[in-house]
């Protein structure tokens, strides 16, 4: 296996990715959930499929440029999203006239949801910050248990991991919300698991080899953990995607990004952090 | 020694079974009733349908009196949502001036929100309902004690307007030493009786007042005015046939991942797989009732949390089993194997647990509502993972071992 040898290829990829998903974020921008901006979500069961341009004319009131997806098997239940902040009283205003158009129940308003923009930054600054503060612990608790060449490395491979989500998400279109924190952070949890292990085989290993060696060196580590990653990778992605295939939609959101941000994390184990930190290790002059 | 192996292994093997099937359909006998564990879980809004709002004080009070108007708001809140006659509502403070009430079951946001939000109704009125003052007048509520005869009392101050009013009314009632009706919310608070004409709106109630239950009526009779206005800055409604439907949909999709990560582990690993399924399964009677134990509520995100750290809990076993056939490759006997096997492993699983964990309690410290959840699940499930795949996992290869019944190595997979 010559892994460590072909990095410019692993780079290259992983950078042709992101810069793409960059690009799309810049062009059209995220698909931000109300989470972040504020704003206001209903969803109502209207028991037929119903144009597009005619919810449009009745919510122009609303918000003119309101986001309308139809979401279920065949169609029938509508998804509204506007930036504009309504409380419970406008939500219910606004059903009645759909309610009393087709001839809806109150239960017919499946979701309605509503945060204020203010709040909408907070969760959107707590979130950035979650993701700085966890990667410098796992810096510190890294560089504690193996050394800093080790942690420097598994930090680059986590960022790696970061960047791809959001170009995954750009991408995709998968709207940002609050849950996109739970799942960055998980596969970040997940990638820096997969690096320590094979972290853990080179640390295991490195008196056996010469300096000139450390690429042999990585290669090897891999060889001998790659069963277990493939392994794990595929119990976790296999019992992930049941609940995409059975999930509801609000569970498709989260899991479509969770297993492909798990695939990536394995991958940045093996063709990111390994290599990263031979580059690291040989530039260093004394060790 | 090869019998003493089987049936410790077997004993160990009964008690998981029986505690998966208590879990499954719960458990009756001999006066001893058991739930089943799905209903004992505390389910959140998302899963089981209901209303959720914060309100935020739109006010400049910072600290102490910040405080107050919360803590009195809340107090307000709890009663009137207590009329409604809920189960397990919940009413926190989220913050420094944010309150959250979330309403499981709760059909009509609307009506309930309307109920919730509207302005407290507090009245002093005559026996015949004539309304003297309302809420609106009282300037001030406050305990104060006696100076001569020691005991608390309730001091009142109303404004210009209420002092003229309600001076005016106990002219009237004083001769007959007939009461006032303190009402909040249509019900009667408190009936004291007038003795004397109080000109200068500034009145006291007295009574058999221990310091708690006049501070409780100074309370109420202040919260009679929402002391500030409150905005509905988040509010989310979902319906339960929404919700049921995730739950359910989820569950079978958890079940069939489960199924098939179980007879993959056994074809790969032969019969240390089947070892890891019964830590699997003791993995999940821990993180259940550990999380009912916890009265922690769940969430579609803690569903998922629960997933990926019985991934991290199959990963232990893998990184054993790994290692264990790496000493066989070696050409270690059985038992030096699993020995040399579960201690080299050990390293990586403590390193690679905590430092997901770290993420947890990063993620439980900045998160709010079912992010957090999602953190409580994910921290519990590495606790979890870690103790069955060091102990349960461990305790069944060795008794196997022991028994003689892993002679063939074959039978590890190696």
């Amino acid at each position: 296996m010559k892994i460590i040898e072909k990095k410019k290829i692993w780079f290259g990829a992983s950078a042709a990715f992101i810069v793409a998903g960059l690009i799309a974020a810049l062009l059209f921008g995220f698909n931000y959930g109300i989470d972040f901006t504020g704003g206001t979500v209903m969803e109502m069961n209207l028991h037929k499929n119903v144009s597009i341009a005619e919810i449009k004319e009745m919510s122009k009131e609303i918000d003119s440029n309101i986001t309308i997806n139809k979401l279920g098997a065949d169609k029938t239940v509508v998804q509204l999203k506007t930036i504009k902040d309504m409380d419970s009283q406008k939500i219910n205003g606004f059903f009645e006239t759909f309610k009393a158009k087709y001839n809806l129940e109150d239960t017919d308003l499946l979701k309605a949801e509503q945060i204020g923009p203010s709040v909408g930054n907070e969760i959107k600054n707590k979130a950035m910050l979650a993701v700085f503060v966890s990667t410098i612990f796992m810096l510190i608790y890294i560089s504690f248990r193996f050394e800093l060449s080790y942690g420097v490395a598994a930090i680059v491979s986590l960022v790696h991991d970061v960047l791809f989500m959001l170009a995954f998400y750009a991408l995709f279109r998968i709207p940002l919300n609050s849950t996109f924190i739970a799942a960055i952070l998980t596969v970040v949890g997940y990638s820096i698991n997969d690096t320590i292990v094979v972290f853990d085989r080179i640390r295991e290993n490195i008196g056996n080899y010469k300096k000139s060696e450390y690429a042999t060196l990585a290669n090897d580590s891999i060889k001998q953990t790659l069963i277990r990653t493939m392994n794990t990778s595929l119990t976790t992605i296999v019992t992930i995607s049941a609940l995409y295939i059975f999930g509801v939609d609000a569970i498709k959101e989260f899991t479509l990004p969770l297993i492909a941000g798990i695939m990536v994390g394995t991958y940045s184990s093996i063709f990111i952090a390994s290599p990263v930190w031979v580059s690291f290790k040989q530039k260093q002059k004394f060790s | 020694m090869k019998n003493r192996g089987i049936a410790g292994f077997l004993a160990l093997v009964v008690i998981i079974a029986f505690g998966v099937y208590t879990a499954l359909s719960g458990f009756s006998a001999g006066g001893i009733n058991i739930a089943p564990l799905g209903n004992q879980v505390k389910q959140g809004l998302d899963l089981k349908g209901g209303v959720y709002v914060v309100y935020e004080a739109q006010t400049d009070a910072k600290g102490e009196e910040l405080k107050k108007i919360i803590d009195q708001t809340i107090e307000v809140f709890r009663r009137r949502i207590d009329t409604l006659g809920l189960t397990e509502p919940v009413i926190v403070k989220e913050g420094e001036k944010r309150i959250r009430i979330e309403l499981p079951g709760v059909k009509n946001a609307n009506d309930a929100l309307e109920m919730i939000g509207k302005t407290a109704q507090l009245k002093f009125a005559l026996q015949d309902g004539t309304v003297i003052v309302t809420g609106k007048n009282v300037k001030k509520s406050e305990v104060v004690i006696d100076q001569q005869s020691k005991e608390p009392l309730v001091a009142l101050e109303f404004d210009a307007e209420g002092a003229k009013a309600f001076a005016d009314a106990t002219e009237q009632l004083a001769p007959t030493q007939s009461p006032i009706f303190i009402v909040l919310d249509n019900e009667v608070i408190s009936s004291p009786v007038v003795n004397e004409k109080i000109p200068n709106g500034q009145a006291t109630i007295t009574g058999n007042f221990t310091v708690e239950s006049a501070s409780e009526l100074a309370n109420l009779i202040r919260a009679g005015a929402l002391p500030v206005d409150f905005k509905e800055i988040q509010t989310s409604t979902i319906t339960a046939t929404l919700g049921e439907n995730a739950l359910k949909m989820s569950l079978l999709g958890a079940k069939v991942g489960i199924a098939i990560l179980i007879v993959y582990m056994m074809a790969f690993y032969k019969l240390p797989g089947l070892v890891a399924a019964v830590a699997l399964a003791a993995y999940g009677l821990i993180v259940g009732y550990s999380f009912v134990g916890m009265n922690a509520t769940l969430t579609l995100p803690g569903i998922a949390a629960l997933i990926l750290s019985m991934g991290m809990a199959v990963d232990a076993n893998v990184i054993i089993f790994e290692r264990i056939k790496e000493e066989i490759g070696k050409g270690k006997s059985l038992r030096v194997a699993i020995d040399a096997g579960f201690s080299r492993a050990m390293t990586t699983i403590i390193d690679s647990n905590v430092t997901t964990f770290i993420a947890g309690v990063v993620l439980y410290n900045f998160g709010t509502g079912p992010i957090k959840g999602f953190a409580v699940m994910l921290m519990l499930g590495i606790v979890a993972s870690m103790f069955t795949a060091v102990v349960v996992s461990k305790l069944l290869l060795k008794t196997l071992a022991n028994a003689g019944f892993l002679k063939n190595n074959k039978l590890f997979g190696a």
